[in-house]
């Protein structure tokens, strides 16, 4: 499968931390990519870099052969790339509908001015909503949501960009069995439709049973890649987790 | 009755300036003390066209209107990609700059002295000399602001305006930039502050600065307040709210100059009482 994206010697510091520690990591369509390591590793900080939240302070990032020094957020959709937030970050005096359409509706000045939502949009949030349980809630406000809702919410708002590359950001904490379900079949389609899927995850049952690639990562730096059985395995990549 | 149209008139102006900083304090959470200002080069505007060329009401009234846009728009360049803080002091700055302008570019503006003399609004020979009058043709633009309003905010527009009032950068990384909502609304406000003063220095047919200072945008930042974030019907409400107290303050035995200093005094414990007991103001949408 092609590669979407790419880093090169990826750097990102917070004064003397470095969160990111020249990293290279490389995205495949119709893969999903683990991104492991314990608590502080760099792994949010990463995606936050690729997705033009935080700046990049070296190395570069590769889309489509084009190589960029420097990501705008509002250019990140542009390239197909869509995440979800660790900490949930919807917009809560927003109804669960609302969330939805956000992002399925004209991005330009003018255009949106013009427009209100079509049945067109509509119908692909019904669509949407019903995956994940929500379209009884859709016209709640997202912050009276349980935990686990909003967090569906938050995914569910990242399928409906039809991005190319999606970063889902411990997308399983916190959620009951039934939703773990409706997560991981979604991740799993979104795989099957050729999308490059970064799933960062602390239970590694979900990593090996989900992930076709994995990247270990700590204080920033990548200590080991490969298959998650092939990985799992290693001695740096267990006292990584358990200390020496 | 003279004197309740006279009410009327003034609630239908505070009206037009409440629903239009709703537009960009309430939908967009960009709080704006340049207000008063815009709502001043309006009025200045058609001061200046109407008393010093004749030029048509309705014509100095869109002409106000996109010079008060054009203002907003360098102002919004300069402010709006600064931090919220520094942002809000921009556009207080901005109103005391330009009062300033008003105050002493003494050749267009006369100064402190202001500009009297100008005429009511006349189309196809109809004067609207009356007040009667003239308080249908304020409620008509009350309508038209209020319908591009409630238009606005149910646009796919609006909605993102609404979501940059909570989190800016998560709009962005949707694929929106905010930058350039944020400069559109403010500058669609400031037309209407400006559509506004012009129905004021037509009816009051004298201006002074001292109209426009920065205490003016505060009190249209309070009708905003008391109505209640994201709500244009709360604005209206709140407009005739500020402006029918002070007046039944005289008509409760306050002597006039007494009751003009309630008034400063009713309007901070309104914001006072609202900021401790019901926050989200009279319809609001928004918490704080
Ligand atoms: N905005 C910031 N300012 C300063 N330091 C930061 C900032 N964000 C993260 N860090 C630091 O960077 C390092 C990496 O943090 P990061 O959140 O990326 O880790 P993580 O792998 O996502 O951890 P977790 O599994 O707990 O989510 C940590 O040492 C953290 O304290
Ligand atoms: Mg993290």
């Amino acid at each position: 499968m092609k590669t979407l994206l790419s880093t090169r010697r990826l750097v990102k510091r917070f004064g003397g931390v470095h969160a990111v520690d020249h990293v290279d990591l490389s995205l495949e369509g119709g893969k999903i990519t683990a991104l492991i390591g314990p608590n502080g590793s760099g792994k949010t900080t990463l995606i936050n870099v690729v997705t033009g939240m935080l700046a990049i302070d070296g190395g570069d990032i590769v889309i489509d052969s084009v190589r960029l020094q420097r990501i705008r957020p509002s250019d990140v959709a542009s390239y197909g790339i869509t995440r979800t937030f660790q900490n949930l970050r919807l917009i809560q005096q927003m109804s669960v509908l609302d969330n939805i359409l956000l992002v399925l509706t004209e991005r330009n000045i003018w255009g949106a001015l013009f427009e209100q939502h079509t049945k067109f949009h509509l119908a692909t949030a019904e669509e949407i909503l019903k995956k994940v349980g929500l379209w009884e809630k859709r016209n709640e406000n997202a912050e009276s949501l349980s935990y686990g809702q909003r967090k569906l919410l938050e995914i569910a708002r990242a399928v409906s960009m039809e991005a190319r590359i999606y970063f889902f950001d411990e997308p399983f904490a916190g959620l009951f069995p039934e939703m773990v379900r409706i997560v991981s079949g979604i991740i799993r389609e979104l795989r099957a439709s050729g999308a490059a899927v970064v799933l960062v995850e602390h239970d590694m049952l979900l990593v090996r049973e989900l992930a076709d690639y994995c990247y270990v990562l700590d204080s920033g730096k990548v200590i080991a890649e490969g298959t998650p059985e092939h990985v799992l395995k290693q001695q740096n990549v267990v006292e990584a987790y358990l200390g020496k | 009755m003279e004197y309740l149209i006279h009410i009327a008139v003034l609630a239908c102006i505070y009206g037009i300036l409440g629903i239009s900083l709703n537009l960009v304090m309430g939908e967009t959470g960009l709080i704006s003390v340049t207000h008063a200002a815009f709502y001043g080069l309006g009025a200045y505007a058609v001061a200046f066209l109407l008393v010093g060329f004749g030029i048509n009401f309705f014509l100095a009234t869109l002409a106000g209107m996109i010079l008060a846009s054009g203002v907003a728009f360098a102002i919004g360049v300069v402010f709006l990609r600064l931090k919220e803080v520094y942002y809000v002091l921009g556009t207080v700055g901005s109103n005391v700059i330009l009062f300033s302008v008003l105050l002493n570019w003494n050749s267009v503006t006369r100064g402190p002295l202001g500009i009297g003399g100008i005429p009511r609004p006349e189309i196809f020979g109809f004067r609207f000399s009356e007040n009667e009058a003239f308080l249908l043709l304020v409620l008509a633009a009350v309508a038209i602001t209020y319908a591009i309003s409630v238009l606005i905010t149910r646009s796919s527009f609006g909605r993102v305006l609404n979501a940059i009032r909570e989190d800016e950068d998560v709009v962005s990384v949707f694929g929106y930039s905010v930058y350039h909502y944020k400069l559109v609304i403010f500058t669609i406000g400031a037309a209407f502050a400006a559509l506004a003063g012009a129905f004021l220095a037509s009816y009051l047919t004298y201006i002074s600065p001292f109209s426009f200072t920065v205490v003016e945008s505060i009190f249209i930042l309070s009708i905003v307040v008391l109505g209640g974030l994201g709500s244009g019907r709360g604005a209206l409400i709140a407009a005739g709210i500020l402006v029918i107290t002070p007046e039944a303050l005289r008509f409760v035995g306050f002597t006039p100059d007494i009751a003009a200093q309630m008034r400063q005094v009713l309007y901070g414990l309104i914001l006072i009482l609202l900021m401790l007991y019901r926050p989200q103001g009279l319809l609001g949408r928004f918490r704080i």
